[in-house]
């Protein structure tokens, strides 16, 4: 029989490829996000310094319970404007002193949605004073 | 004694185990890459403080608005999302000094001299009822002339494009080109 001794070690580097590049999958996302495209958009620098609020109609499991309207997630569950304070402040007590200045709050909201949920989510972003935002985006491929 | 021959590790499973824990990595983890666009928000304005208007000289402020049909407006002229590029292109350079175009104000930029910068302003408004689809098509128009107009910069300064100069010759271009994209207040908000 012939012997195999390198597979496991070329396993082993796939292994080590992937634990690098990725990152863990953060959690369950219950709204359907379909991104918006945009040819200028930048990279997030720093993930760890970022929060994210989806926004999006409830995906189909859940639309029995909560409707297809426009609906806010963050974290795990659904909620409403009122919540992103509580929110934006948890996530803030997380980090150290000198990253709170950094934090990014990213906006995934499907193409479809309204402005108005977005403007509400704005707003209320502004009176917490977390003034770092980026619209999340695919980039799109330039004509 | 004689010395006896250690037996062979039994190797064969490690490609398994290894196998499992990359199937494991594999199916918990997301290699997309997050992107977007990025924006400062206005701080919110104190509630005792009296609300100055800042008089912004009507040259200087270039109104782009979206209604809940997702049609645009730039400067009371409905046009399409693609011609957006080059008016705000014209309207921030001003290449011909028209008074009706913003001013230029000589400012004194650290490591570089003095250069006119525009005072230009773009003031995007929006109705409820605009799709999202629509506000970052017209956000992304916005910063791509202004990404032009930091690269035609940087061709003439260093003969390279923007994203190939260095740190600080990133930070003086982007001071002799603001980005002065204001998202208005809300008009349904501010009305409390």
């Amino acid at each position: 029989m012939p012997e195999l001794g390198t597979s496991s070690d070329i396993v082993f580097m796939f292994l080590f490829f992937f634990m690098v590049t990725s990152q863990l999958r953060s959690n369950e996302v219950k709204v359907k996000v379909k991104l918006p495209e945009a040819t200028e958009v930048v990279k997030l620098e720093r993930k760890d310094l970022s929060s994210y609020i989806n926004i999006g109609s409830p995906t189909a499991q859940y639309q029995a319970q909560f409707g297809t309207d426009a609906r806010i997630q963050l974290n795990d569950s659904f909620k409403t404007v009122d919540d992103i304070r509580d929110f934006i402040a948890a996530e803030r007590e997380a980090m150290s002193e000198a990253d709170r200045q950094l934090m990014t709050v990213s906006i995934k909201a499907d193409q479809d949605v309204r402005m108005g949920i977005i403007t509400d989510v704005k707003q209320e972003l502004r009176r917490c004073s977390a003034l770092k935002i980026m619209y999340a985006a695919n980039k799109a491929a330039a004509k | 004694m004689s010395k006896r021959k250690t037996p062979g590790l039994n190797t064969q499973s490690t490609a398994d185990i290894a196998f499992l824990l990359l199937c494991y990595f594999l199916m918990t983890s997301t290699m997309d890459q997050q992107s977007g666009l990025q924006r400062r928000l206005p701080p919110m304005p104190d509630k005792d403080q009296k609300t100055e208007d800042t008089k912004v000289n009507k040259r200087n402020i270039i109104i782009v608005k979206i209604n809940s049909a997702d049609r645009l407006f730039a400067g009371d002229q409905l046009m399409d999302v693609s011609q957006l590029k080059d008016k705000i292109k014209e309207f921030l350079t001003n290449p011909a000094n028209d008074p009706n175009l913003p001013e230029r104000e000589n400012k004194f930029i650290e490591g570089f001299g003095e250069y006119p910068v525009s005072k230009g302003v773009i003031s995007l408004q929006n109705d409820r009822g605009t799709s999202y689809q629509a506000y970052i098509a017209v956000q992304n128009e916005l910063v791509k002339a202004v990404n032009e107009i930091r690269d035609d910069f940087s061709r003439a300064q260093y003969g390279k494009v923007f994203a190939n100069l260095n740190e600080d010759q990133q930070k003086i271009v982007k001071e002799a080109i603001p980005q002065n994209i204001s998202e208005a207040e809300p008009k349904d908000v501010t009305k409390k």
